[in-house]
């Protein structure tokens, strides 16, 4: 029994410790927010945060995440209303959709570490997020939105 | 998460408002013709439903006013959910804030074709969505002007409101929409008039944007079902090859699992249509609780794989059914490359011919050859393929992304045993698209996984799984000859494509028609390696070596890369060469001349940035780029884009300029860096270590899109944009370095030169 705490609520999960955080959330708890896209931690669809720092969570077990918050895209904000997500609201930034809640995730870091982030900052904070559909741009301006808003 | 749609029974029966039409490319298709009787029963009764009233497939209004419209086509990123309702929303006249969108479920009855691709949603629904969204209003306007003794000319409509201003009464549709939902559905409803519009042209949020933003379950992978068994498949490690044995007890024996076996997806003799494209017909499959206790216990299978040697397939088509043969090779990147070298020397088919070009190129003052090819391109959609099936004697349910429901349910039917009326399909929202989810094979799959271990299952298939499952854009070269004469003027263009397995050229495009003596060629080499739609099928290869081409062309004669365009555009116009010029001379010129004049084509930026441009014109649209490059420490960076676009009425002008960013993005990502290679018929790049795709840091940071502006009837953009765009960056790549770039992945080692 491994004991976790995902978006400050306490879950007793019964699996391989081995398992990766990212097929405990989405098939025993049930958090499918986090996505699966690689596997092998190329593509940032994965990434959550755990005790603040920007992992990924097909890759990170959850005997690593014993004793540690982990925070997903659900437990962002209570309201859909974290700064980064209302910029991408505001700037229709999704197209498919499906790499949207890794990249917000590791936005999310940057944000809380550099409150004006420059566009090489964001280069490198976002490098490992994928796009397949190309928002790229939308995406470093909702960023630069969302720190805007913060600042 | 998905609207339960009660269906309502016809007296005529399922199909009896279908009506079929040849493609121009050939093909027949179903169309949608018209609003069906039946829309005024439900369930066979003349009760309207309590809780909801359909007034048209694609019109659910509530008697407390809640009008939640119907989206027909399902959704990947191009975000028609938003721009297909906005169609009914404008006719219908309500409120577009309060407006719910729920994704249809399969039903070509009511909904139309349901054939997401072709970038065809927004053009194929543009008259019925409208249609059904005017008359919907009408229905309601002649409930409340029978209700209120008044004449229906009388009265007005504004944001789901009925008045009747005369005699100060006002209602909500919502308090009309029983009656309105027993009264004969009419037909012929006048339309608005486009400069009217208040809804279409605005630029309105994606309606799905805060369920994406706050993580809500909304893919197919996302879809959980009460009893859901995970399933995955073991596929050959190479294209050739097929299953001998396997011992599968150690497998069984891990935790979680509860089933190890192999099926066979097609039969012997099965004919395949179209998009029943398949790679492995042997399924070894792990079925068990949980995602990662099948991924663990895959690994444990023990197989012994074969070569399959040559196979024979079924295809079906118009002139019946006949047999292929899918031949056996392991194949190898350098021996398709060599293949392909030797086939270019062979006499090929002809596609065209205008005037007498074997003479014009024989009296040539000067003749430019080049050769161009490009690999195959996987789709590596985000979300990779998955299904849910749920599958017993009498019926089915399926869930999951694809793109044409209408072609997989035959497909369906005869394997299951089923008719379709037992088959149910619903569309989820697809982590990405690009025509790799027309093909159904992954439907067929699951369903069969279900029916054996008789519960409900998810297919999945890892990245790995998906990257080297096959269905990719073919590997095609073309050769392109100019003749010029001693005033280096063109006078002959001929054109010899060929791939693997197919060429990719169409004929009929630009530039023929605009010389005199023109001469186009396909050749194929078949193979195992399965093919499918990708973002702008053939498109996407011709824009880069036409375009390319053409820059040289008009170098090698002097001249400026856009007017030698305009020129052979203006001679389209108003001389054309031969018939069936596939494009309009007009608006193809059109762009070319908004993008000069936005990227400030003739202007000092030329200094400052190695500058490129392209057009072409596919799936209805016109598109053209300029793309601004610099090398960055050596690497190839796009800075900035101009994109001129005519898509006729901009729907959704926010969405759109979304839509393009998007293509230009991955056109450059595409033509910089993508591409896979075979050894002995494994694909090598199967994960995103190997297969690259642009990043952040690689994406340019400005892509200012402009729409020509007219009235035209709305045309797609989810392939227009794409195209042209590789050509662009080859041109400009040749301004950053001197050289022409004739081998895809342009970021890849280039070959030798070719000029002469």
């Amino acid at each position: 029994m491994i004991t976790l705490n995902i978006n400050k609520k306490t879950y007793r999960i019964d699996a391989d410790p081995n398992t990766p955080l990212l097929w405990v959330l989405r098939d025993n708890i049930g958090l499918v927010g986090t996505k699966y896209g690689c596997g092998v931690a190329q593509c940032g669809a994965c990434v959550v945060h755990l005790d603040g720092e920007a992992v990924r969570s097909c890759v990170t077990k959850i005997s690593r995440a014993q004793g540690k918050k982990v925070l997903t895209i659900e437990g962002l904000s209570a309201a859909n209303d974290h700064p980064l997500q209302k910029a991408w609201l505001e700037l229709d930034v999704s197209q498919c959709g499906y790499c949207q809640a890794g990249q917000i995730m590791s936005a999310a870091v940057l944000l809380r570490e550099k409150k004006d982030p420059s566009d090489q900052d964001i280069d490198d904070a976002m490098a490992g997020n994928i796009c397949r559909c190309g928002t790229y741009l939308r995406i470093r301006e909702a960023i630069q939105l969302a720190a805007k808003e913060t600042r | 998460m998905h609207f339960n749609m009660e269906k309502v029974n016809t007296n005529t029966g399922r199909r009896a408002f279908l009506k079929t039409s040849l493609l121009a490319g050939g093909g027949l298709m179903l169309h949608f013709s018209g609003l069906a009787k039946m829309a005024s029963l439900v369930d066979g009764g003349t009760e309207p439903a309590a809780k909801w009233v359909e007034i048209t497939g694609y019109v659910h209004i509530t008697p407390e006013n809640i009008v939640t419209l119907i989206c027909p086509n399902p959704e990947f990123g191009q975000n028609v959910m938003t721009s297909l309702p906005m169609m009914v929303a404008e006719e219908l006249d309500i409120d577009w804030k309060k407006v719910v969108v729920e994704m249809g479920p399969h039903d070509n009855v009511k909904l139309g074709p349901q054939f997401t691709g072709g970038s065809n949603s927004m053009r194929m629904y543009w008259k019925p969505l409208r249609e059904a969204g005017a008359t919907a209003r009408n229905m309601l306007m002649q409930a409340a002007a029978t209700d209120w003794k008044v004449p229906v000319e009388e009265l007005t409509t504004n944001a789901g409101m009925l008045y009747h201003e005369k005699s100060n009464r006002k209602a909500t549709y919502g308090e009309f929409a029983s009656k309105a939902s027993v009264l004969p559905v009419p037909k012929g409803v006048k339309l608005k008039e486009v400069k009217n519009f208040k809804v279409v042209r605005n630029s309105q949020k994606n309606v799905e944007g805060a369920k994406i933003t706050s993580g809500k379950p909304l893919f197919g992978l996302d879809y959980k079902h009460e009893g859901m068994l995970i399933a995955m498949i073991q596929h050959p490690p190479a294209f050739g090859m097929k299953l001998k044995s396997f011992d599968g007890a150690a497998a069984l024996k891990m935790p979680g699992i509860t089933a190890v076996f192999n099926l066979k997806l097609y039969e012997d003799g099965f004919e395949q249509a179209g998009f029943d494209v398949r790679t492995f017909n042997d399924l070894l499959v792990v079925v068990g609780k949980t995602t990662w206790e099948v991924m663990n216990a895959r690994k444990k299978l023990v197989v012994e794989w074969m070569p399959a040697g040559d196979v024979k397939d079924t295809m079906s088509g118009r002139g019946g059914k006949r047999e292929v043969v899918v031949p056996g090779e392991l194949e190898n990147t350098s021996a398709q490359l060599q293949k392909m070298a030797d086939y270019a020397k062979k006499p090929a088919k002809e596609l065209r011919k205008d005037g007498d070009p074997e003479t014009a190129f024989k009296q040539a003052a000067q003749v430019i050859e080049r050769t161009y090819n490009a690999p195959f391109l996987a789709h590596n959609c985000m979300e990779p393929m998955n299904f849910f099936a749920h599958v017993t004697d009498e019926k089915a349910l399926l869930v999951g992304p694809l793109q044409a429901p209408g072609w997989t349910e035959p497909t369906l039917a005869k394997i299951l045993n089923l008719p379709p009326e037992k088959i149910e399909i619903q569309m989820t929202r697809m982590g990405g698209g690009f025509g790799r989810r027309a093909y159904g094979h992954y439907l067929i799959e699951a369903a069969l996984i279900s029916r054996k271990v008789m519960a409900p299952v998810k297919l999945i298939y890892s990245r790995e799984d998906d990257s080297t499952y096959g269905i990719y854009r073919p590997m095609y070269t073309a050769t392109y000859r100019a003749a010029l004469d001693a005033n280096k003027n063109l006078i002959a263009f001929h054109v010899k494509g060929g791939g693997i397995p197919e060429h990719a050229i169409h004929a009929n495009r630009f530039p023929a028609g605009a010389v005199d003596n023109y001469l186009a060629e396909g050749w194929e080499i078949p193979s195992n390696i399965t093919v499918g739609a990708f973002r702008a099928p053939r498109s996407n290869f011709n824009a880069a070596a036409e375009q390319s081409f053409l820059d040289e062309l008009a170098e090698a004669m002097g001249k400026d890369p856009i007017a030698f365009r305009l020129e052979l555009l203006k001679r389209a116009k108003e001389n054309p060469v031969g018939k069936n010029n596939e494009y309009d001379a007009d608006r193809y010129a059109a762009v070319l001349n908004l993008v000069k004049e936005k990227s400030g084509w003739n202007g000092p930026e030329h200094t400052k940035y190695s500058r490129g441009v392209a057009a072409y014109f596919c799936h209805n649209s016109y598109a053209a780029h300029v793309v601004d490059l610099t090398l960055k420490g050596g690497e190839p960076y796009v800075e900035r884009v101009y994109s001129a676009i005519d898509c006729g009425i901009v729907v959704n002008p926010d969405a759109a300029t979304n839509m393009v960013q998007g293509a230009v993005v991955d056109g450059i990502g595409n033509s910089l860096y993508g591409g896979l290679t075979h050894k002995d018929g494994v694909v090598e790049e199967n994960n995103f270590h190997k297969y690259r795709i642009i990043r952040m840091h690689e994406a340019p940071k400005k892509i200012e899109v402009s729409f020509v502006h007219n009235d035209i009837d709305p045309t797609g953009l989810g392939e227009p944009p794409f195209p042209p765009v590789f050509g662009a960056v080859a041109n400009a790549l040749y301004k950053a370095s001197g050289r022409r770039y004739y081998q895809q992945p342009y970021a890849s080692p280039q070959p030798n030169s070719q000029s002469v």
